[in-house]
């Protein structure tokens, strides 16, 4: 029965299978046809969504500047008042020496958990448990508590003497802010950090070994540079994400940007909307160093994957700008 | 091609090593004269790759030893304990600085793909304290030798199969090792990129290194082996000149080994 009633299109395909050029009315050399340009696939749909999204966007971007509200005037004052400034400060500071002590401590739990030594791999696996379960806002908190649950600090010999200071003549509260910052940033970049070494082809670990390189320099020469290439992107990921957590340092009474902000707001409960836009510009534009710094590393770090790099931005732009500045001069020279 | 000189440069003696229940080597004995080029023939499977690697110990065995040149590779003698006298690892630092004596040419080349040609080349011998001019300079040398001096501002990726392998010749060479172990050297090569490579090996063999060669080119074992062994099973089952082993084999396996392969 099936075979019995063939629908069109198969009896089509059955012919072209057959072999040989498909069959075009009678007068077209299929020949000829091929001598022009193929025509591209033509996307009609996609101009008629860009044309939608055009219209949204433009209805949104009208508001910012006919919706009094968003006070644009006021925006501007407080956007370089010296009390953002010094929030976006402590912004700073904060998530930079986070950014770079847990880097380096992200290297160090990430050994230990790939160490054969089974003591340290239990070590920094429970470590990374603790701090991954425990939200960053409880641990700046049991920090900044300290000082009730061990008043001094100091070293000693068990049932010996004892040499200690008060809590919090060592440890002010910026450095405690970092200390959460970071004990809880190492755990998740001891992650990015291992999971960079294992991307590592196991051929450039036989091949160190095999050329006797010691073992430092075989991770600080062979393994980590090629590592990085998997761990940069994932690691800005983190430092980002450290960028706007470290606004929870407000909870404990530090004033960064967004602590700033907060408290601006509740003494000028007028200015509570100009005074969100100024953090969200600051968050926008420190966000973006950030990715234009990544592409760099990454690019560094790119060396050798790929037979070429593909030109930078900066450097596109210069290409276009030569070549139609060459296309000019030779439209002058032949009129 | 005759020896003349017969001191012993490796011996390797009841090497055996299981991964799990599989018996990969089986109690292998064998031994080169310093000075001449063995290559070991067998069926994928057979343990070949696996006894060349545990000679600069990227495997460890089970039991058995290898010695080059006298020394214990990776192990020492423990004596004197009460529960008897053995063999005992020796540490990581003791085993790299070990493995400088033995070169290691992998299979699919293990190049360094973040350093460029030079780099690649002169690594090892600046992480053992070369001055790196110096190290370059002689990493110089030997790209000539392997042909390569336009490339070495190049990074791996940007050579040929061919071109690549001949830089890993020439990374092996370059911390002047007694020994070099070839692992399949043109198993993952383009068929028109393997006679640049097995030229660069006879030159080597030519030089009076001492080398072992893994290979499936018959051709090439024919043509500068001194001593061909055959590897079944996880033993050898058949050793000596090209011409015993090639041309007259006497074992089974080796007869049915090579008529598949001539074939």
């Amino acid at each position: 029965m099936t075979a019995v009633t063939q629908r069109p299109a198969d009896a089509a395909s059955a012919a072209s299978s057959a072999g040989g050029a498909p069959t075009l009315p009678p007068g077209i050399d299929l020949k000829k046809l091929a001598e022009r340009a193929v025509v591209p696939l033509r996307h009609p749909l996609r101009w008629v969504i860009t044309a939608l999204v055009l219209v949204l966007l433009l209805n949104v971007g009208q508001t910012l500047f006919t919706n009094p509200s968003w006070e644009w005037a006021k925006v501007g004052q407080w956007f370089f008042s010296p009390a953002i400034l010094k929030g976006l400060q402590l912004t700073l500071l904060a998530t930079g020496i986070s950014a770079v002590v847990s880097f380096l401590g992200g290297i160090v739990v990430a050994l230990g958990r790939l160490s054969g030594n089974p003591v340290l791999s239990t070590l920094s696996w429970l470590y990374i448990w603790l701090f991954r379960s425990v939200p960053l806002i409880l641990v700046l908190i049991f920090l900044f508590n300290l000082g009730n649950l061990y008043p001094t600090v100091g070293v000693g010999i068990p049932f010996g003497p004892q040499w200690a200071v008060p809590t919090f003549t060592v440890l002010s509260p910026l450095v405690l802010g970092v200390i959460g910052l970071s004990l809880s940033e190492i755990a998740y970049s001891a992650e990015v950090v291992r999971s960079g070494v294992l991307a590592v082809d196991q051929g450039q670990h036989e091949a160190a070994k095999a050329l006797g390189i010691p073992q430092r320099r075989q991770f600080s020469r062979i393994v980590l540079p090629q590592a990085l290439r998997s761990i940069v992107p994932a690691y800005v990921n983190q430092i980002i994400g450290l960028l706007k957590a470290s606004s929870l340092l407000f909870y404990v009474s530090l004033l960064d940007l967004f602590g700033v902000v907060q408290n601006l707001g509740s003494t000028y409960p007028t200015d509570i909307i100009p005074l969100l836009v100024v953090a969200t510009i600051w968050y926008l534009i420190l966000t973006s160093a950030i990715s234009i710094v990544q592409y760099y590393i990454e690019r560094f770090y790119a060396r050798g994957s790929v037979r070429e790099l593909p030109p930078t931005p900066l450097q596109q732009v210069r290409r276009r700008i030569a070549s139609i500045r060459a296309t000019t001069d030779a439209g002058r020279t032949i009129s | 091609m005759t020896a003349t000189n017969t001191a012993t440069a490796i011996e390797i003696h009841n090497a055996t090593k299981s991964y799990g229940e599989k018996r990969v080597l089986k109690g292998v004995d064998l031994t080169v004269e310093a000075g001449t080029v063995t290559v070991i023939l067998g069926p994928s499977g057979s343990g070949k790759s696996t006894l060349l690697r545990a000679i600069n110990h990227l495997e460890k065995l089970d039991e058995g030893y290898v010695a080059l040149n006298g020394e214990l590779i990776g192990v020492r003698a423990l004596l004197g304990r009460r529960s008897g006298d053995r063999l005992k690892e020796l540490r990581e630092k003791e085993i790299l600085r070990q493995r400088a004596k033995i070169g290691f040419v992998f299979q699919n080349f293990n190049l360094f793909p973040h350093l460029t040609i030079l780099e690649n080349v002169s690594e090892a011998p600046i992480s053992h304290g070369v001055k790196p001019k110096d190290a370059r300079e002689h990493a110089r040398v030997l790209l000539a030798r392997v042909g390569l001096a336009d490339k070495e501002g190049a990074y791996p990726r940007q050579l040929s199969g061919g071109q690549q392998q001949r830089v890993a010749i020439a990374r092996a060479l370059a911390l002047e090792p007694e020994v070099i172990l070839f692992d399949e050297p043109t198993s993952a090569l383009d068929p028109e990129l393997v006679g640049e490579v097995l030229s660069v090996i006879r030159t080597l063999a030519g030089s009076g290194k001492t080398l072992i060669v893994v290979t499936h080119e018959i051709g090439f074992a024919r043509e500068v082996a001194d001593r061909v062994v055959f590897m079944d099973d996880g033993l050898v089952v058949e050793e000596g000149t090209p011409a015993e082993v090639l041309s007259n084999p006497r074992n089974l396996r080796t007869q049915d080994f090579l008529s598949k392969v001539l074939a």
